[in-house]
């Protein structure tokens, strides 16, 4: 498989302080990779650098073998789409107003046919000519997801599969709808998309990835597949929490912390 | 019936219809007629609506009766340039509100409100007071051009400056926004007043007219200065409406979505100061017209502004001459500042919009 995405030593000073310490990824197509790690590890940020948001203090970002910084907006947003964590709008848009806006300079059929889809995927074709503003917090981050899938799709029918990235794409979202997503994105992957979540829970982490990118003080701690990144020595270590780790039918690991102290027996 | 109520209960629970465009225009510009036939008939020296063809010149001969020749010398000198100003101005002044409010993503922003029309004004009031001295004399022949240059110069200082003081990292704060407008506005109301102090009196009247707002001066040549600004507006407008819609979401999320943020922010801060300082220019600060055009036309039609910059035009049209005929009229023959008139309108409009989005502004 090529390489979509490869970031060489990339770092971020602000003021002083380090945030991305030298980071080396080379993500393929196809690909689905969880970015974790405590809070103040630097995953925002490597997220921001990796959308070419933040543009790296050192070390430089290919996609697709360019340069990040050398595309103009328009092009670049034709290869990778980003989902940010809190989008606040505040004029009255309705729902598929929000989702057009994906379609860039798509033409009008095209268009109304991903917005469409795009609604389907995210179970918010009955709430189109809502105003966002009057949804709930996970009823609007579906419906930012759904602008996003919107733009990759137009990129990809242009371009070929390109770059997702995610941040905390479920953190509003009920279970149900956490699942929906994590199976959207793994049927982009499926297409040859690049996936990319920076994600907080660990358990969903490992049902989400293939790979898993472990940050620690803005420096890459491990890099791997789910069994060898996630260890109760690795978690020891990073987290300062213990953990035991287990395994479910389908040999998915997850895992439950132990230092915190169990609830007592319910008090009648 | 049904399906008024069912329309009823949709919108309160958050559903929103959106009239055709075609047909929002259509109406827009139906209403701009009405309200330039009946701007035309009404003032100082009444022309009935019978005897307006022929006043207009379309099939008389003015040589005829000496009324038609007063008719026809008040229209065309007077009321027609004085109404295509109101129009003109009352399209650049909603427009430029309606893009403010985009770029700063905040329904509350309004040129006259935040202090960029006090730049504008002040710049102007300096022109004025520099081109009248000895040592500007030489520029006096040419005020007719620099006016409108300086008004654009001091909005675009001033809108640069609010910019940069309510902007951080991609963030504006619309409670530092508004409280620097004040700011501003309060600097550029003391360099006016500094202006009132050193001028004469025939420079004082000027300066004053400024201050207030009024129409009265609008003349032919005035018109030719609002002509292409009006015109290249129309253009940009098309041009940046995608642009403003996507900014909505922010703009690290523009920015992901395609939209090239820098050159976007740059051609909506100038829009809006060459908006604002040509209008200022013509009639001085006439305010919430920016304000109160573009945020009832969200309520009918939605905030998308390929159709709601347009609309804002129209409708800011119709406003403004009929705002002017109601000025003009309403304590005859003596005249009403415009721009008192639609202060008083326009602020307690602003102040229940306040009231019902109180969690909008949150230090």
């Amino acid at each position: 498989m090529t390489a979509i995405l490869e970031a060489q030593s990339i770092s971020m000073t602000i003021g002083g302080a380090t945030l991305v310490d030298a980071i080396d990824l080379h993500i393929k197509a196809g690909e689905m990779v969880a970015i974790v790690g405590p809070n103040g590890a630097g995953k925002s940020t490597l997220l921001r650098m990796l959308s070419g948001d933040l543009r790296p203090t050192r070390g430089q970002i290919k996609l697709k073998q360019r340069d990040m910084h050398a595309y103009p907006p328009r092009l670049l947003a034709h290869h990778r789409a980003m989902l940010s964590q809190h989008v606040n709008v505040t004029f009255p848009f309705t729902v598929e107003e929000i989702v057009h806006m994906g379609a860039g300079d798509a033409g009008r059929a095209t268009a109304q046919r991903l917005v469409d889809a795009a609604l389907g995927e995210v179970d918010l074709a009955h709430f189109s000519h809502r105003q966002l503003p009057t949804l709930s917090g996970g009823e609007q981050q579906r419906a930012h997801f759904a602008r996003v899938l919107v733009q990759l799709a137009c990129g990809e029918e242009q371009h070929g599969p390109g770059l997702l990235l995610l941040d905390e794409p479920t953190s509003s979202l009920d279970m149900r709808h956490q699942i929906d997503l994590v199976e959207t994105a793994r049927r982009r992957a499926q297409n040859g998309t690049a996936v990319i979540a920076v994600l907080h829970d660990l358990n969903l982490a490992m049902r989400f990835a293939d790979r898993i990118v472990l940050l620690h003080r803005g420096k890459l701690a491990v890099d791997g597949g789910r069994a060898e990144a996630i260890t109760a020595e690795t978690i020891r270590r990073i987290f300062e929490v213990d953990v035991t780790i287990d395994y479910t039918d389908q040999g998915v690991p997850f895992l439950l912390p132990q230092t915190m102290r169990p609830a007592g027996p319910p008090t009648a | 019936m049904t399906a008024l109520t069912d329309a009823g209960a949709k919108r309160r629970s958050g559903y929103a219809l959106r009239p055709p465009a075609s047909l929002t225009l259509i109406c827009l510009l139906a209403a701009l007629a009405g309200a330039a036939l009946v701007a035309l008939t009404m003032g100082a020296a009444g022309i009935p609506m019978a005897r307006l063809p022929a006043a207009l010149g379309l099939w008389a001969d003015a040589s005829a009766s000496p009324t038609l020749a007063r008719d026809q010398l008040v229209l065309w000198s007077i009321r027609i340039p004085r109404i295509a100003a109101a129009a003109m101005v009352g399209a650049l002044l909603a427009a430029s509100g309606a893009i403010m409010q985009g770029l700063f993503r905040n329904p509350l922003a309004d040129p006259a409100l935040v202090g960029v029309s006090s730049g504008g004004a002040l710049a102007a009031a300096a022109a004025i007071v520099i081109t009248d001295s000895p040592i500007g004399q030489s520029l006096h022949f040419m005020q007719n051009q620099l006016l409108p240059i300086a008004a654009f110069a001091g909005s675009l200082v001033t809108t640069i400056a609010l910019y940069s003081i309510a902007s951080r990292s991609g963030r504006t704060s619309i409670a530092i926004f508004l409280l620097a407008g004040i700011a501003i506005a309060a600097i550029a109301n003391a360099g006016i007043g500094l202006l009132v102090f050193i001028a004469d009196d025939r420079q004082l009247r000027d300066i004053t007219f400024w201050m207030l707002g009024s129409l009265s001066g609008a003349t032919w040549p005035k018109l030719a200065a609002l002509a292409p600004v009006l015109g290249l507006a129309l253009i940009a407008c098309v041009w940046i409406a995608r642009g403003l819609d996507v900014l909505v979401l922010g703009e690290a999320e523009a920015f992901h979505s395609g939209v090239d943020v820098e050159r976007l922010k740059r051609i909506s801060i100038v829009l809006v100061s060459a908006m604002t300082g040509v209008a200022v220019s013509v009639c001085g600060v006439v305010g919430f017209v920016g304000i109160v055009v573009p945020h009832l036309l969200r309520l009918a039609i939605g905030p998308a502004h390929r159709l709601l910059l347009p609309a804002s035009m129209l409708l800011g049209a119709v406003l403004l001459v009929g705002a002017d005929t109601l000025a003009r009229t309403i304590v005859a023959p003596a005249e009403m500042p415009i721009g008192v008139l639609t202060a008083a309108i326009g602020a307690p409009f602003f102040l229940g919009m306040l009231l019902r989005q109180r969690g909008l502004v949150s230090l």
